[in-house]
């Protein structure tokens, strides 16, 4: 489903933030990305549907070259949601027109139709009463479960998930991941940048760990959470999971 | 100081023949209103146009941007209205030229076309601040669904780059109507101009700008309090002026 071969990326003439990353997702598989703080996990993901331009090598989305300049991008990307660290909902519009807009505007599907299908996706994160809301005033935990919901309403081929508890008050992360297990579960196709380790132990197939825009090591999850082979790895692993 | 007020002077008939002088400095008020108006409509219009151009990460659109700033704005407004008015006609072919000073009203519509332009740099500068002022994360969550550069300023961005920057753009409608009063070194008589045509012909300076002062004042609260309606309106629950 998401191919990814030998990319490159540069910030400026000299920093290299992607340095040959290879890896790929299969139909259905749940990959989890995670690493310290800027190893490029996040840039990666973003390249996956060119929110972020690469210099060197490719990345190819269900067939289709992402980074080929006659890759029609905005009909690409509407196939692909993507979640982010700060939600990123539009504050002027009422939840429900936020999960209408795209449908409407990118799919051209009927009004009616859209409403039908963003209520029943609020149905699912459990937010139908809040269609009428404004974003401001749903909590970031309610505001996260709206972004899922408003790349759901894209029925998409994967989700992206870039960081999508990092910003939530400890309380509200379990409401989100509850959705993201479910999403999985079901047998979404899944790319997930997190540092939630119970979350990559409960349903991620793969675990991708990044260093200094090298992916370092690329595992099925008992492999990783069990004999994670490079010491880089090991650290992280033994830091984050000592508490 | 030996001077003979004389209020009553607004209800005795004007030389012209129009009525009273009060008569007369509605006239010049009507005049300022329109070409205020119509200044401020080409103001907004060619602003946001051009705060777009800075935003957009194309390099030729920025500079056509910078390039239309810096040349309205570094400019005093009385040297842009005499290039319009004085210089403009000279620099063309000469029948055009001819055709130019021959327009009926032209000191109106050169009025507006420079106070407009000379605004348009000052509503782009706000825009293009309004524009960054949204977080970097709402462009590109707009993208991901699938929506065009088109889509995501019409739908995403500018709505609440606008909300942002009302209460200034509120400063700069009033300026605009202000700036009109330069246009009676052109020969355009609106307020102030009727104001000294009466000065001129029944000496009660005093009283001539008493009223051109209130009359200002008048037509600005009345702008205020319109722009006031306008930001409750358009508020968003939960959202920084909304409530």
């Amino acid at each position: 489903m998401i191919e990814i071969n030998h990319v490159n990326k540069w910030y400026g003439p000299t920093f290299q933030v992607l340095k040959d990353c290879t890896t790929s997702v299969a139909k259905g598989e749940v990959v989890v990305v995670c690493g310290p703080s800027g190893s490029g996990k996040s840039t990666l993901i973003k390249c996956v549907n060119a929110l972020e331009p690469i210099q060197g090598g490719d990345i190819t989305l269900d067939g289709v070259k992402v980074n080929d300049p006659k890759t029609d991008l905005p009909k690409l990307r509407s196939r692909v949601g993507m979640v982010f660290q700060h939600f990123e909902l539009f504050p002027h519009l009422r939840i429900i027109d936020n999960l209408c807009l795209a449908q409407e505007k990118v799919l051209g599907r009927k009004h009616d139709d859209a409403m039908t299908k963003g209520m029943k996706l609020l149905e699912r994160v459990g937010l139908k009463d809040h269609a009428k809301k404004f974003p401001a005033e749903l909590s970031g935990g309610q505001q996260q479960r709206v972004a899922i919901a408003r790349a759901l309403a894209m029925d998409p081929i994967a989700m992206l998930f870039d960081e999508p508890t990092s910003a939530l008050d400890p309380e509200m992360i379990s409401e989100v991941l509850d959705v993201m297990v479910d999403l999985a579960r079901e047998g979404m196709t899944m790319m997930v940048v997190t540092h939630e380790m119970g979350f990559a132990n409960k349903v991620a197939d793969r675990v991708i760990f990044m260093d200094r825009g090298e992916i370092v090591e690329d595992a099925k999850k008992a492999d990783f959470f069990g004999t994670p082979r490079s010491d880089r790895a090991q650290k992280f692993l033994s830091k984050i999971l000592q508490h | 100081m030996n001077y003979n007020w004389n209020w009553h002077i607004f209800l005795e008939p004007n030389p012209m023949g129009t009525g009273t002088y009060l008569d007369l400095l509605l006239s010049g008020l009507v005049v300022t209103v329109k070409v205020s108006v119509l200044a401020w409509i080409i103001a907004l219009v060619t602003g946001s146009v051009i705060g777009v151009l800075r935003t957009l990460p194309s390099r030729t659109a920025s500079w056509i941007g910078f390039c239309w700033v810096e040349f309205f704005r570094n400019m005093p407004l009385l040297v842009q209205l005499f290039l319009w008015f004085f210089v403009l006609p000279e620099l063309l072919p000469k029948s055009a030229g001819l055709w130019l000073k021959q327009l009926p009203n032209a000191p109106f519509w050169t009025a507006a076309i420079g106070v407009g332009l000379f605004m348009s740099a000052r509503v782009a500068v706000q825009l293009q601040a309004g524009i960054t002022s949204l977080p970097r994360g709402q462009k590109q969550a707009s993208t991901a669904l699938g929506l065009t550069t088109v889509q995501t300023y019409r739908y995403v961005l500018l709505p609440m780059a606008f909300r942002i920057i009302l209460p200034p753009l509120t400063s700069e409608f009033l300026n605009t109507i202000k700036n009109s009063a330069v246009a009676i070194t052109i020969g355009l008589i609106e307020l102030t101009g009727q104001a000294r045509s009466m000065q001129e012909f029944s000496f009660q300076v005093f009283e001539a700008f008493t009223a051109a002062t209130v009359l200002y004042l008048l037509l600005n609260f009345v702008v205020v309090t319109a722009m006031r309606y306008l930001e409750r309106y358009v508020a968003i629950p939960g959202y920084i002026t909304g409530k």
